[in-house]
């Protein structure tokens, strides 16, 4: 017997050994990528974070946006006419007069004159409980503008002139023109700070998807030189951090959404409560509406992809290393 | 099978590392690589295994000039490649069974139809009681002869493997040996790079000896 039989007989003997024993045959059920590794526990995390801030950033931008749509809508809904006292008129036939014209301007959908007791009321607050029967205050009439088919007010303004010296018409205009600017640089500002966290949230996903794949660059070499096709490496790693991605981005999208949730429960609760009212004139509704789920749902299926694309590129990398 | 006509390689701007190497790999044949520490061993069979191309020359393989060849190319020329890493390059979250398998799982095929060749390879190599064992628990013999069977298990055309005895005792060394020159009597050609003179000399082959970047072949 030659040594290269003997050998090949003392590793067979091993083999007879091995076959003694009726063992079950093993199965291929380990993912070619690893899986539940500590950078990849990381990955997540790091997803959740930037998700769950990113959404609560787009819905900070979604409710300014609502509540200064809804400023805007209940300033131009209203326009106010202004009787001042004037020597020789009777100021109760002025408010009369200038309530008939107003009514009979088309688009024009209420007009409700406030007595000299509610005058009196919006102006307590200035000069406490004095006696406003010997000053010579203001009367207001509120007019309530039809959203559908809204009024010349040009007509009105001129009616007045003619009809009601001592009438102005009063539409806003500049306290409207001052919140439209507010609100809008208000939204500029929130979507310059939700466009740095998108930018944030890209880089942070991109370089923990990169350090989490640092752990994978062997089993990457050595896919690629026992023959696997590169389609083959990246389409599992593309499918692994997608999955990844897409858990992070759940995590964090579910607290976001919790949170808004319990925000539009406790906007709710509070509503008819005095702080209640003055937090919904202020901010409208805590609610992001569908549009704002919808957002948030959009942000996490793009970070879960941002987060394939990114292992994808860096599969990219090291194969074009390795080639 | 594998043909290199004047080459050379540099790293960077560094100087030329391997210089106006000419030699033919034949089918079913035979060699040792060897040479100093540093001589360029692991650079010459990176660019047998198609993972370095060379600065200058030609290298075809299989009939194919490397220089032309697309990266879709390289996976169906590297099935045909087997190759030892001098560390094994076993993946750790894969058992033993796995590690041998993957070939064939990158190939597409079903576990069925390889399921039991493999095992069979990894009782004929003596790791028929180890298939479930993951590489971090396996001993420096066990996870060299998993790296060979990993090698060899979708039957190679070319065997390369890089200092393949550098962490066994001289008895295993001797062993391997024996199994590389069973591969090779099977139809494989083999490349065994190693400065292990006295495993050398247990085996009347081919020899190709680097020094100074240059390639000496004995036959």
């Amino acid at each position: 017997m030659s040594t290269i039989d003997a050998g090949i007989d003392t590793l067979r003997s091993d083999a007879a050994e091995a076959d003694a024993e009726a063992m079950p045959l093993p199965r291929f059920e380990t993912p070619i990528v690893p899986k539940g590794t500590v950078a990849g526990r990381a990955l997540i995390a790091v997803i959740a974070i930037m998700t769950f801030l990113a959404s609560m950033t787009i819905g900070a931008v979604v409710l300014l946006r609502n509540a200064a749509g809804d400023w805007q809508a209940d300033l131009a809904r209203e326009v106010t006419i202004q009787i001042r006292p004037a020597a020789g008129r009777d100021i109760e036939a002025d408010v009369g007069k200038a309530a008939i014209i107003a009514h009979s301007i088309a688009g024009i959908a209420d007009v409700r004159p406030y007595s000299p007791e509610e005058s009196a009321q919006l102006l307590q607050p200035w000069l406490g409980g004095l006696a406003l029967n010997e000053l010579p205050v203001p009367r207001l009439i509120a007019v309530s503008i039809a959203t559908n088919a809204p009024p010349d007010l040009g007509q009105l303004r001129r009616a007045l002139a003619n009809q009601v010296p001592s009438a102005t018409l009063d539409d806003h205009r500049e306290f409207v023109d001052h919140m439209r600017l507010m609100s809008r640089t208000i939204l500029a500002a929130a979507t310059a700070v939700l466009l740095l966290v998108m930018i944030a949230t890209v880089l942070s996903v991109t370089f923990a998807t990169r350090g989490a794949m640092a752990a994978s660059r062997q089993v990457i070499e050595v896919l690629a030189f026992i023959g696997a096709q590169n389609s083959f490496i990246a389409g599992h790693f593309q499918r692994h951090f997608l999955l990844l991605g897409l858990k992070g981005g759940a995590i964090g999208g579910a607290f976001a959404v919790g949170l808004f949730g319990l925000a539009d429960f406790g906007d709710r609760l509070i509503v008819g409560r005095a702080g209640g009212e003055q937090l919904s004139a202020l901010f409208g509704s805590f609610s992001i509406g569908f549009a704002g789920y919808v957002l948030v749902l959009a942000q996490i299926v793009a970070t879960a992809l941002l987060t394939a694309a990114a292992a994808r590129h860096t599969v990219n990398r090291v194969l074009a290393a390795v080639q | 099978m594998v043909r290199f006509e004047n080459v050379g390689l540099r790293y960077g701007l560094g100087p030329e590392i391997l210089r106006d190497l000419t030699f033919r790999i034949d089918s079913h044949s035979f060699q040792f690589l060897t040479g100093p520490s540093g001589a360029g061993k692991t650079s010459l069979l990176r660019m047998l295994f198609l993972s370095l191309r060379p600065t200058r020359g030609l290298i075809t393989i299989f009939g194919h000039d490397i220089a032309t060849l697309t990266k879709d190319a390289l996976a169906p020329l590297r099935r045909r490649i087997g190759v030892v890493f001098q560390d094994f390059r076993l993946l750790d979250h894969m058992t033993t069974y796995e590690n041998v398998a993957l070939p064939f799982r990158v190939m597409g095929r079903t576990e069925k139809s390889f399921r039991t060749e493999v095992v069979e390879l990894l009782q004929w190599v003596g790791l028929g009681e180890r298939m479930w064992a993951y590489p971090p628990i396996l001993s420096g013999g066990e996870k060299q002869r998993a790296a060979i069977a990993r090698a060899v298990i979708a039957r190679p055309q070319l065997l390369l493997a890089d200092e393949p005895t550098g962490n066994v005792d001289p008895d295993h060394a001797q062993r391997l040996l024996r199994l590389f020159i069973e591969l090779n009597k099977s139809g494989t050609s083999v490349l065994l790079a190693t400065h292990d003179i006295a495993l050398m000399d247990q085996y009347d082959a081919r020899r190709l000896v680097l020094h100074e970047g240059r390639l000496h072949v004995y036959d």
